[in-house]
């Protein structure tokens, strides 16, 4: 049956702006305004505003809230300031990933979990699950926050002068909570586009106003297409990508964020023992000879064999150069190595290089 | 709206062809760039190759996906238009002006059996 698609806050919007709109994650949105290449210069360069009101947000507060999200999550949250931040993975027993997300620590008792919007029904009643046993509640408040992500190296000066809210103390993967407008806004200095930039959950009411005020300076909106090839350049996973149910996160080159000296958390078995016995295939980048362009599902081959598959493939805005995330067998996953990916009837050669294809440029 | 030019037939995949004497000249209509928008590569077969009408004989790409090129007619390619290797956005540009190939046609049936522009325009104006 087919279920019927949902709209932001600021579909109206979109529309009235022209935007190319196209279901994804069960939303209708908007995949572009002018175009792809346009919106990724300006956030590459300027500054540019994206409408993430269908990401979810879930609260988790009680006594044990600290130790549930722990138990939860694959990074550490333990006694870290209120106000931080932390990216990471929810996993299953089998360390296959349930969602990537965003932990926002509150205080000792409060945590707020920002989520993938094609996976919120099942990070949600996954998280309700595991909660069974923890003195906390677990609200899934989706539905109230409206979200735009302010980013770009003008995102300070934008969020400052167009906006009036101070940003400049918020440090990188920082919060703040301000009352703006008679409501509680949550601003993060967080995006997903490799840029300095922000991140602002308030009501739908205030995210259309925040985006009304925007539009009025002239911010270029930008569409889910420029997100995506923004966060491929600076080597940033997509759930469905380079991450999902079959793909662990030291698969998919992100061990950096599983703390496995904590006491305990769901998965930590069986990422302990691959991270010890070593991965059977990771995700690295790939550089293409030529000007074809690598998609997701192309077959990777070394001497006609398949080793591995794309993730994600484009020809890089900012570079001009074929680039491509895969997952790749070992020990093909080398840095260096030659393999090629097979295009349609032909192949091309391609070899393995750092999955970062633009150097980030946080404001840290 | 998009441009259709009278001159030339359709296919209902979105190319055109023109036709002097048995040589078939092959593009991609207005409408079709127009939806693509920025186009990035353009995936050639060789000359030489042989055809059948219904065959990919390459893809059009633009930043976010790949689209199929399909030959609306059966035959050898005889020539490729190598100005879109470094030039891809010509199709952009112009798409009736920057031909993709040429096809030596085996079967001129299968081009009268193709769309004309105002069976063309309709369908365009149907999607």
């Amino acid at each position: 049956m087919e279920e019927e698609i949902k709209t932001t806050c600021l579909h109206d919007r979109h529309v009235e702006l022209g935007a190319l709109m196209s279901p994804f994650a069960g939303y209708d949105m908007p995949i572009q305004y002018k175009t792809i290449t346009d919106e990724h210069n300006a956030v590459r360069n300027e500054v540019g505003v994206f409408d993430v009101s269908h990401m979810g947000e879930v609260r988790v507060k009680g006594p044990e809230a600290e130790k549930f999200v722990n138990h939860i999550f694959v990074n550490d949250v333990t006694g870290a300031p209120d106000g931080q931040i932390f990216y990471g993975m929810m996993c299953y027993e089998n360390g296959g990933t349930v969602d990537d997300l965003l932990v926002y620590k509150v205080n000792d008792n409060e945590f707020f979990l920002v989520i993938n919007a094609s996976n919120i029904d099942k990070d949600v009643a996954w998280i309700m699950q595991n909660a069974e046993g923890y003195d906390v509640k677990v609200t899934d408040e989706s539905l109230y926050y409206g979200e735009v992500a302010v980013q770009g190296p003008k995102a300070e000066e934008t969020m400052e002068s167009v906006l009036g809210i101070p940003v400049k103390d918020i440090k990188f993967y920082n919060f703040k909570t301000l009352r703006l407008d008679d409501e509680d806004v949550i601003v993060s200095r967080t995006g997903y586009t490799g840029e300095d930039g922000f991140e602002v959950y308030g009501s739908h009411d205030f995210t259309r106003r925040v985006w009304d005020k925007l539009m009025q300076a002239g911010v270029q909106p930008c569409g889910l297409g420029c997100r995506d090839t923004l966060r491929f350049e600076v080597g940033l996973p997509l759930y469905g990508d380079e991450l999902s149910a079959d793909i662990t996160p030291i698969e998919a080159s992100l061990s950096m964020f599983v703390k496995l000296d904590k006491p305990e958390f769901i998965g930590k078995e069986a990422l302990a023992a691959q991270k010890a016995e070593g991965v059977k295939r990771r995700i690295v980048g790939l550089e293409l000879e030529g000007n074809a362009i690598p998609r997701h599902g192309y077959p990777v081959e070394v001497e006609g064999k398949q080793v591995g598959e794309i993730t994600t493939g484009y020809r890089s805005i900012s570079t001009g150069k074929s680039v491509a995330m895969a997952m790749i067998d070992k020990p093909y996953d080398k840095l260096g190595t030659e393999v090629e990916v097979r295009i349609r009837k032909k192949t091309f050669p391609a070899k393995v290089v750092k999955k970062r294809f633009y150097d980030k440029s946080y404001k840290k | 709206m998009a441009k259709v030019m009278d001159d030339r037939r359709y296919a209902e995949s979105h190319e055109w062809v023109k036709i002097d004497g048995d040589i078939a000249t092959i593009g991609i209509s207005d409408y079709a760039q127009h939806a693509l928008g920025d186009i990035v590569y353009v995936d050639m077969p060789e000359v030489g190759d042989e055809m059948t009408a219904g065959d990919v004989f390459g893809a059009v790409e633009s930043v976010k996906a790949a689209s199929d090129l399909i030959c609306p007619v059966s035959g050898e390619v005889v020539a490729v238009n190598d100005e879109l290797e470094d030039a891809p956005e010509k199709v952009n540009a112009d798409a009736f002006e920057n031909w993709i190939i040429k096809v030596k046609v085996s079967d001129p049936a299968e081009v009268d059996a193709l769309l004309d522009a105002a069976a063309y325009t309709e369908l365009c104006e149907n999607e």
